[in-house]
């Protein structure tokens, strides 16, 4: 397909399916994390606004964990039909990794997860406040082992090569690895953001309609303060993250900043803008910052960074398309910080909820945070290559042998059903916030807002107990 | 050591895969039996008596892959990209019959026929890719060091075909059976008539499998054929005709739980002649256990944390089935 290589095409195709997938997970740790900070306030305050947004944003909660758990079963495979011998080399590392992943987040599943979207009347407050706080924790612990294994492929340690095989020899330095504490750190903050903007769209969206009470307020008010507060912590974090970087994947900052030649001792200039050429080894159109760049990648104004042609041709990430992801993701963030100073702004002069112009600009932020997090994952993940395991193994070592065709049909099933099924789930989900929590009614049994999710464990199926008619479907006359 | 790392994992993973076989196998069933079944109101019933636990069954698919990349990166590896096109359309159908069984509740009456097509051909697709897989798997794959090297379409031979159809009859029998244990009146007849023609079918595929196999595989005729292996096996296939008989002749008198249980019992001995016919290896025709599993670091570090979960999800299991115990009627869902 477009001439593409069949190690182009599995790149392309994990590329896809782990993009789809990050979005769900990564909402479900924020919403988790702040489904649990909502029943805290309400256990509390006793405010029944807080009761009221708890189990809003619960029944949001259902459906997106229910997409995440559907799109990671494809993951679960997707190690051994695309790159098998990746897995024969590393599997010893990285599927007990996997496997605790999986194991934390069933065994989440099968206790807390139950109690807390359908126990609210069934058993006490402080069991039920115990059974969120414990399924927030479980999205953290399973977010940790699936990063644990991530990081280990860009900075691996405590493994031994026997026989062609990756041996863990100890398992502490292989899950704390080198990049782990700032990659979890980095990405768990980074879905708490993604969440806080979703969660302020959608109250700055009912404002911008007219749907206002007590309840919409609350919403853009805690998702704001979130991103008032914790933008400036992400930024810093990402900082960290990037120090790491330098010392232990040097070629992915030198790419990231679009650098080719520096001389030790000299200060590095920051490109703003430019087009990395990677055939002419030269950064066109390059605009400048002088010394910047040393101030920024090393804290020190003559500090040192390597330039990509001190690495092997053979070595080098691209640069052309990460130094453009990370840009967009550092450029987003900004726009995050801007919009929670601008609504700190607007709080203190009394009209956070009036102001059209920023509300249209909450609304508009609402997916940003998602397309950091994919931006961000692009910049690192194509940062590592041509290594798949930095240092260890090449990735064009580690794919299966399957031909362009095999790969191309895949692609185009995957493609046609993830956007059927995908865009199918997500529409619901924003019918769902589009409905809003604009009546304060008490909570009936079981969970109104629930039915119809796969984690229903006490349905009211037929469609008769579903009043509000909300219809998934984008567009399904063409029929199958 | 007397812990023998490697047979504990082949045992968890293959009680795993039998927990997915037989607890997806009859929820599958139900969208096999969609296109027999024409009433709206009986579809749903039929929908609603798997609503409750169809998702607990499906975490033992994704335990089970994941298990294997731990234990046995090698098998894992292997058989995954040798079964490359087929286990993409299994998962693909898997997604597709998943989110179209949630989606079915939500939709308003003109957008239901599709969902409920989507459905039945989403469980058609996901149990005819298994089918497939499981014929695959007993031909055996080609294969040297960590490489597999066969080709891309190696998987598609008459057996594999027929293992594939076999299963959607076996999914059938599971799906009605299921059905006769969970509901009453019109429809429960209706699955009591398609049960005894489905136990007949599926006999006779065992009977077929059970013979095309050590035809093709002198290896697995002489597992069972040769003296004393002979006596020590003659059970199983004893068993199947017993279990068969017994079937149709509750399907006559007793309208309960009896065929049900019975067709596990039939499934699970057509589990056990395939573990006899393969055994030890874990990619036939030639690599071993032994020669797949992963670092005993791997194994023991993940035994750990399976031990500890594995009981509270079959505990969970458990109490969820007996919550949702008794029939379910007409234009009733759970409370």
């Amino acid at each position: 397909m477009f001439g593409l290589s069949a190690l182009e095409l599995a790149r392309i195709q994990f590329g896809f399916t782990v993009s789809f997938h990050i979005i769900f997970p990564a909402i479900t740790i924020g919403l988790a994390s702040y489904l649990a900070v909502l029943e805290g306030l309400w256990l509390w305050r006793k405010d029944t606004v807080y009761r009221s947004l708890y189990h809003f944003w619960s029944g949001i909660f259902a459906v997106n964990f229910a997409m995440g758990v559907v799109s990671g079963l494809v993951m679960a495979y997707q190690f051994g039909t695309n790159w098998s011998y990746f897995s024969a080399f590393a599997g010893g590392v990285t599927g007990p990794l996997l496997t605790y992943e999986v194991l934390t987040a069933f065994f989440l599943e099968a206790g807390f997860l139950g109690v807390a979207l359908f126990g609210w009347n069934k058993v006490g407050p402080a069991l039920h406040f115990f059974a969120t706080l414990m399924v927030a924790a479980g999205t953290l612990v399973s977010t940790t082992w699936i990063l644990a294994s991530n990081s280990w492929m860009h900075t691996p340690q405590g493994f031994e090569i026997v026989g062609g095989k990756v041996v863990p020899v100890d398992w502490l330095a292989v899950i704390f690895n080198p990049s782990f504490p700032y990659r979890l750190a980095h990405m768990t903050v980074a879905a708490y953001l993604a969440t806080a903007l979703l969660v302020g769209a959608s109250g700055a969206w009912h404002l911008l309609k007219g749907h206002d009470n007590a309840r919409v307020r609350t919403m853009l008010s805690m998702a704001m303060w979130m991103l008032l507060l914790v933008t400036p912590v992400q930024l810093e974090l990402g900082d960290a993250h990037g120090l790491n970087t330098l010392k232990y994947e040097p070629a992915k900052i030198a790419a990231i900043e679009g650098h080719w030649q520096n001389v030790p001792g000299q200060s590095v200039p920051l490109i703003l803008f430019g087009w990395p050429d990677m055939t002419a080894e030269t950064t066109r159109y390059a605009l400048e910052v002088p010394v910047l760049g040393s101030l920024i990648l090393t804290h020190d104004w003559n500090g040192h960074i390597p330039g990509l042609k001190e690495f092997p041709p053979d070595d080098r990430p691209d640069s052309t398309v990460i130094f453009w992801t990370f840009r967009l993701m550092v450029g987003l963030g900004m726009l995050m910080l801007l919009l929670g100073v601008s609504s700190a702004w607007l709080r203190l002069r009394g009209r956070l909820f009036q102001s059209p112009l920023f509300l249209r600009f909450a609304v508009l932020m609402g997916p940003a945070g998602l397309v950091a997090i994919l931006a961000g994952w692009i910049t690192t993940e194509m940062g590592r290559q041509p290594w798949v395991v930095y240092g260890v193994m090449r990735t064009r070592d580690a794919v299966s042998n399957h031909s362009a065709l095999e790969l191309t049909t895949t692609l185009i099933v995957f493609v046609v059903m993830y956007f059927a099924v995908f865009g199918t789930g997500i529409t619901y989900m924003l019918k769902l916030i589009g409905k809003g929590p604009l009546d304060d009614t008490p909570h009936e049994p079981g969970g109104d807002a629930l039915y119809g999710t796969p984690l229903n464990r006490r349905p009211s199926r037929p469609l008769s107990a579903a009043p509000d008619g909300i219809d998934p479907a984008i567009d399904t006359s063409k029929g199958v | 050591m007397g812990i023998d790392l490697p047979i504990i994992w082949a045992v968890i993973i293959a009680f795993v895969l039998m927990m997915y076989v037989v607890m997806d196998g009859f929820d599958l069933g139900i969208g096999i039996l969609f296109p027999f079944v024409r009433d709206r109101g009986d579809r749903d019933t039929m929908v609603n008596t798997v609503a409750p636990v169809w998702d607990g069954n499906e975490t033992w698919l994704v335990l089970g892959g994941a298990s294997l990349m731990a234990t046995f990166p090698l098998a894992y590896s292997v058989l995954l990209s040798a079964l490359y096109l087929p286990l993409i359309l299994m998962l693909a159908g898997l997604i597709w019959r998943g989110v179209s069984f949630e989606f079915r509740f939500k939709a308003d009456e003109a957008h239901r026929p599709f969902w409920d097509k989507a459905f039945a051909s989403g469980s058609y697709i996901a149990t005819i890719s298994q089918g497939i897989c499981l014929g695959a798997f007993i031909n055996g794959f080609e294969v040297k060091g960590p490489s597999y090297m066969g080709g891309a379409l190696d998987w598609l031979t008459p057996f594999s075909l027929f293992t594939g159809l076999g299963l959607v009859v076996a999914y059938a029998l599971l799906g009605s059976t299921w059905l006769i244990m969970k509901t009453e009146g019109a429809l429960q007849r209706r699955m009591i008539a398609l049960a005894r023609p489905a136990t007949l079918v599926l006999l006779a595929i065992i009977g077929i499998v059970s013979l095309w196999t050590p035809l093709a595989h002198p290896e697995v005729a002489a597992r069972w054929f040769a003296l004393p292996n002979l006596l020590f096996f003659a059970p199983v296939p004893l068993l199947v005709l017993a279990t068969s008989w017994l079937i149709l002749r509750v399907l006559k008198h007793e309208t309960h739980a009896a065929p049900f249980l019975l067709a596990l019992v039939l499934l699970f001995l057509g589990y056990s002649g395939l573990a006899i016919s393969l055994w030890p290896n874990i990619i036939p025709p030639g690599v071993s256990l032994r020669e797949a599993a992963a670092p005993p670091e791997s194994m023991g570090f993940t035994l750990v944390g399976a031990l500890f979960v594995i009981p509270i999800i079959l505990a969970y299991s458990s109490w969820s089935y007996y919550v949702f115990r008794g029939k379910v009627r007409a234009g009733e869902g759970y409370h």
